[in-house]
């Protein structure tokens, strides 16, 4: 028999977190700290929205870039936040999460052997949909003493003249690093220089605990070459509704597009009709939602204080990136002993990039009183750890 | 501040002040400091605790009453309220709009209790025109609080 598989997607690793959720799902009774996603309930009138949608028989395709409605209320959303213009019909793509527009951005935008930052820690998908488009990933590992921020000296350390696609992925996801003005202005001026473009992953926008994000597109010259990718997941807690969109100049979208059209046909249309709803009647849920992560946020940085672990103060996402490596431990062999020895599971922070070695990502997508009784195991576990 | 500490109290009045303060950014003593403001001002009124007496074995009657009264020179509605609010068994008493005056929660140990206050005591009362009694039957969610929520984690236990 001929081999079935590609061997492409064969050299692609297995997400790392992965194998930690095999290790975790055997175990019974264990505090999980482990979610990328929202605690919160999807807010009743989205939900509402949606079941009304299906009640008068909206259960049909949508056009391929999305329903109109939405991408006027998407387009509304951006100009009123980021104060960036984009044409509804020609700019504005809805998709199936922001996953599948990141997979988009790299199908549409590469050609082989085209080079692509990836800073890491980040996200577990930018570098296989990087590989899968034939790209070659070029890694920046951030550092620790810049916060993870990204800074401009190490984009200018690693672009090649074959460098073509920036990945920006802020606020961040592991570390909770987020990029201020100032930050993505010295991006902005080597992207435009170097002749790049910007896949900027903005999916936890909304959830900023630092004055509000703002996007390099909104940078003068940066929207002619930025890709925006949000969606509805992190800010109305809609994660397994699917839904996220991409804005983008009007020859890349429509590329994207054409992939979308071919590989999906459209967004789900009853997570549509729930969409509008949120962007046009969502924002005081966002702010109740981030006030609660906020105070979680507070809470676990104190908790972090009181035990004397190192923590950098994160200010966006739902995650805190604390330093282990005063236990002489790597971070998968920390994670996997306060798993068992005290039930409560973390993420290891190498599984979002090499670079997270040393590091255990703790999402506080959490109740104050699940927090809670985690940092009492987590205070132990690190008593024990320096007492040996 | 003042919003975000209410709204934490609102939720759980027993939540200890070092807590409150590293949830909302403070120190204890600001928010202590805050807190006694507002109970000066009038803003926090008491804290209380929100039971679901319908789990314990305690007779107890609820009642919504609709009254309608004819306002005072002088005094509108002010006056009539008092009378009715100064009863014990009375719990709460809203002015409303539209088609009668005050709501009158009341809280009583037998239907026959209730009926009583309200044939006796609340329509003979001068200035009340008529009264509409409505017995709760059951209480779904008060205060903002679903009784019998039995909410369990339902998400993967580990997702990127």
């Amino acid at each position: 028999m001929k081999n079935p598989l590609s061997d492409k997607i064969i050299s692609i690793k297995p997400s790392g977190i992965r194998k930690f959720f095999d290790l975790v799902s055997e175990m019974k009774d264990v505090i999980s700290l482990g979610v990328g996603e929202p605690d919160f309930d999807t807010p009743w009138h989205i939900r509402d929205e949606g079941i009304y949608s299906l009640e008068k028989g909206r259960t049909f395709y949508t056009s391929n870039s999305g329903l109109k409605e939405l991408k006027q209320e998407i387009s509304n959303y951006i100009l009123r936040t980021q104060n960036i213009t984009y044409n509804p019909q020609t700019e504005v793509l809805v998709t199936v999460g922001g996953s599948e527009a990141i997979d988009l951005a790299f199908r549409a935008m590469i050609n082989p052997k085209d080079e692509v930052l990836i800073p890491q820690p980040s996200y577990v998908s930018y570098l296989p949909c990087a590989i899968l488009a034939d790209a070659k990933p070029v890694i920046i590992n951030l550092k620790a003493e810049n916060n993870f921020k990204l800074t401009a000296d190490e984009v200018l350390s690693h672009i090649t003249d074959k460098t073509k696609i920036l990945v920006l992925p802020f606020p961040n996801n592991p570390t909770g690093s987020i990029m201020e003005r100032e930050d993505l202005e010295k991006i902005a001026k080597i992207v435009i220089e170097k002749d790049l473009y910007v896949i900027s992953d903005e999916i936890y926008s909304e959830l900023t605990y630092k004055g509000r994000h703002i996007s390099i597109a909104s940078i003068d010259g940066m929207k002619e070459r930025t890709i925006l990718i949000n969606g509805f997941s992190k800010a109305y807690a809609m994660t397994g509704w699917r839904l996220g969109y991409a804005c983008a100049p009007e020859n890349i979208l429509k590329q994207m597009t054409k992939v979308h059209q071919f590989a999906i046909m459209c967004a789900p249309t009853t997570s549509q009709y729930a969409a509008i709803e949120a962007l046009k009647n969502g924002d005081d849920d966002v702010s109740t939602m981030k006030q609660a992560y906020n105070q979680r946020r507070r809470f676990l940085m104190n908790s972090f204080k009181e035990m004397g672990l190192e923590c950098f103060e994160p200010f966006g996402a739902f995650y805190v990136f604390p330093c282990i490596k005063e236990f002489g431990l790597t971070s998968e062999e920390f994670a996997t002993r306060f798993l068992k020895e005290k039930k409560v599971a973390t993420v290891p922070g190498t599984a979002f990039g090499d670079c997270g070695e040393g590091y255990l990502r703790i999402s506080y997508a959490y109740s104050v009183d699940t927090l809670k009784k985690a940092m009492i195991k987590l205070k132990e576990f690190v008593e024990e750890l320096r007492t040996k | 501040m003042r919003e975000e500490i209410l709204s934490l109290i609102e939720k759980n009045s027993r939540i200890d002040l070092k807590e409150l303060a590293v949830l909302v950014g403070s120190t204890e003593v600001d928010v202590a400091n805050e807190i006694s403001k507002m109970e000066q001002e009038g803003i926090i009124c008491g804290f209380h605790t929100l039971i679901n007496w319908e789990k314990t074995t305690k007779e107890k009657v609820n009642a919504l009453i609709e009254v309608r009264v004819t306002p005072q020179r002088g005094q509108g509605f002010d006056a009539i309220a008092q009378r009715i609010y100064n009863y014990p068994e009375v719990t709460a008493v809203y002015l409303i709009s539209g088609g009668y005056d005050l709501l009158v929660a009341i809280d009583g140990k037998t239907l026959k209790e209730v009926s009583t206050f309200v044939s006796e005591k609340l329509s003979t009362l001068e200035y009340v025109l008529s009264t509409a009694t409505h017995f709760i039957l059951k209480k779904y969610k008060d205060h903002g609080t679903i009784f019998d929520e039995n909410k369990t984690d339902i998400r993967e236990v580990i997702t990127p």
